[in-house]
């Protein structure tokens, strides 16, 4: 899981000022049949992306190309809703690595975690801050210090909290599992214990 | 220092504990059916990995198998590719599977017991909400997602942080006709949905004591209706008696340090917990659930609440589910017409909730226009019904034993109830839609199901017992 090592990410963002934004917006019970976990990305808020014959809202976010970047920055208490997973793997299927808000669903804070998705709380008052830099400069770029956890913009820059055991998972790009599979020895011989 | 049942078993099971970090739990027994286990044994195929304690997980398909001609294909093409896959993918990593057509087929958490898989003192999970039912034995027993599906199969371990302890008491005599899934519709009622987040709750007291290990089964089952991730009952005497002589349960050498062990599963007298209720047997009448969602329930007799005794900040969404279900605020329940009747589910599936049906409708006849499910929660529960004559007896009363599976309780399957339609169900939710999309479920209790099968109308089981 090397490859997902996440210490500071500089990137645009895309804004979606819209609060209580629920997983079944993020992905449509009826794309949840599948049987892997690739491929959700397509279907990233698709009844707001698309319209009912497939072809795009020209006036989502996401189909306009002024607004691109591996950032998501969202209104208050994303991911509320059904606990489903998949909304985690269509954010990161998308290419999304960090989500900003002033509030997470608690599940949804976890499943993002565990797919590598750094979900960032902030203040309302700084997130209208960076709705507001996004707004009259779409280039702006936000930049994560997971180290410091600090999220900055221009001559902006708040804390954010994280659990200490989440982020040493995601500083060495490993999930809940390679942490597990590391105390296999204990495992087994705990097994043996009983 | 004194302990919690709870504490007891969770403490057990440590492989690691580390400040900052959730604990490592170590799971005795893990299992796992068609629909949430695909993406997880993909992910093992992915970081190259086997199934790291393969006699530590058993595998079965429920929810998407059809309850009527199980020896033909499956004809919805997603839930055969589901089914099939399952068995894919047990053969590929070694998982002793209890497919369609197997003996032992049937809802994960009525065969996981029947098969004395499940025992006293446990850590079990699967990917399914309603696994706290395996808690009736004295297990700490929860739902996972499928992810944490995926890390068992890999690891055998959870992450996990420590859940606080909340107890329920509940003591003195039920009243005749009331039953275990009127206690838990009660409690539910009571303490509302959400009224168990984040806890795990022991059930104690003298009415617990009292039922039988199928019926404890019932209350456990529904602990996850209030929220709550799991529910338990201290093992005694009637639990030991159930999983002895099991498929699967120790054999005579082990068994007599098994049952020490056991022995010592219990909450200690000055044990504290985070928070506690206490109810009263005697209460508790007939139940049924009016909304859309289990805490939403009545005594049968009783009216619907009134607009002026709802909570404010919940009277939108209380109109809303009244609005769904069709239903006035202050209205009664009783006389209330019925579409369909569903008996089974993990919750009432078991052989005791066919006997009482059977007891119950022997000698009349299904009210006409009423459409009647009764679905075994496993292949050994319905041989067993079949032996006792129960499909017969449902027979002459119009109505068909079926083949066991999920079946209406979650819509997922063949069995669908249509839009509009009333439906008295033994199953454990009535979200809008879980039983198909526009249904309207109450949720109640077998003998109350088997009344409402025979009368068409929902009504009040004390009169006619
Ligand atoms: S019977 Fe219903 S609640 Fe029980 S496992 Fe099946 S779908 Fe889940």
């Amino acid at each position: 899981m090397s490859d997902k090592k996440f210490v500071k990410l500089v990137s645009t963002a895309v804004p979606l000022p819209i609060e209580n934004i629920d997983t079944d917006q993020i992905i449509p019970a009826r794309f949840l049949k599948a049987t892997t976990r690739e491929g959700f990305g397509n279907n990233l808020f698709a009844d707001w992306r698309k319209n009912a014959d497939g072809t795009p809202k020209e006036d989502f976010v996401l189909n306009n190309n002024t607004y691109s970047g591996q950032i998501l920055v969202a209104g208050k208490n994303f991911g509320c809703g059904s606990s489903r997973e998949h909304a985690a793997w269509a954010l990161a299927d998308y290419g999304f690595k960090v989500v900003v808000s002033s509030f997470f669903a608690d599940i949804f804070k976890n499943n993002a975690l565990n797919n590598f998705i750094l979900p960032i709380q902030v203040s309302d008052s700084f997130l209208n801050k960076i709705f507001e830099a996004i707004n009259s400069n779409h280039a702006i770029n936000l930049t994560i210090d997971l180290e410091n956890q600090k999220i900055i913009f221009d001559t902006f820059s708040e804390n954010f909290d994280i659990n200490p055991y989440k982020k040493t998972c995601l500083i060495n790009g490993f999930d809940d599992i390679d942490y597990l599979l590391n105390l296999k020895s204990d495992i087994l011989q705990f097994e043996k214990s009983i | 220092m004194a302990k919690t049942l709870f504490d007891k078993i969770w403490d057990s099971h440590i492989v690691k504990s580390q400040a900052g970090h959730p604990d490592a739990l170590f799971i005795d027994m893990h299992f796992i059916h068609e629909v949430t286990s695909p993406q997880a044994f993909d992910g093992l195929r992915k970081r190259n990995i086997p199934v790291f304690m393969p006699h530590r997980t058993r595998a079965t398909a429920d929810h998407n198998v059809p309850t009527k001609d199980q020896h033909l294909p499956i004809k919805d093409a997603i839930s055969k590719f589901q089914v099939d896959k399952l068995t894919e993918n047990t053969t590929a990593f070694g998982v002793e599977l209890f497919g369609l057509g197997h003996p032992f087929q049937g809802i994960v958490h009525v065969i996981g017991p029947e098969l004395g898989i499940t025992q006293p003192g446990m850590t079990i999970v699967c990917g399914d909400s309603h696994t706290s039912t395996h808690g009736a034995f004295g297990t700490i027993a929860f739902g996972i997602g499928t992810s944490e599906v995926e890390m068992v199969l890999a690891t055998q371990c959870v992450l996990q942080y420590r859940p606080k302890t909340m107890r329920i008491t509940i003591d003195g005599k039920l009243s005749r006709g009331v039953l275990s899934k009127d206690i838990i519709l009660y409690v539910i009622a009571q303490i509302s949905a959400a009224g168990g987040t984040g806890y795990f709750v022991e059930f104690a007291g003298s009415a617990i004591r009292d039922l039988s290990m199928e019926a404890r089964m019932t209350v456990c089952n529904m602990a996850i209706e209030m929220g709550a991730r799991g529910g338990l009952i201290a093992p005694d005497e009637k639990t030991f008696e159930y999983v002895k002589n099991r498929e699967f349960s120790p054999k005579a050498g082990e068994w007599d340090k098994k049952l020490a062990a056991w022995k010592n599963l219990y909450s200690d007298a000055d044990a504290k917990f985070d928070k506690e209720y206490t109810f009263d047997a005697a209460a508790i009448q007939p139940m049924i659930t009016y909304g859309t969602n289990p805490g939403m329930g009545v005594g049968v007799s009783d009216r619907l609440p009134l607009e002026n005794e709802i909570n404010p900040t919940e009277l939108l969404s209380f109109k809303k589910s009244l609005e769904y279900m069709g239903l006035q605020s202050g209205q009664q329940m009783i006389g209330k017409a019925i579409d369909y009747v569903f008996i089974g589910s993990c919750t009432n599936s078991r052989i005791e909730d066919l006997r009482l049906v059977a007891e119950f409708v022997k000698g009349k006849k299904k009210a006409d226009g009423v459409e009647v499910w009764i679905v075994p929660g496993s292949k050994q529960v319905e041989k067993q019904a079949q032996k006792e004559g129960i499909d017969k007896i449902l027979k002459e009363a119009g109505m068909e034993l079926r083949e066991p599976g999920c079946s209406a309780c979650l819509g997922m399957n063949e069995d669908k109830v249509p839009a509009g339609k009333y439906s008295v169900s033994t199953s454990n939710r009535n979200f809008e839609g879980r039983q198909g999309p526009g249904a309207r479920t109450f949720l109640v209790s077998p003998l109350t199901a088997a009344l409402a099968a025979v009368t068409g109308k929902v009504q009040d089981i004390r009169k006619f017992i």
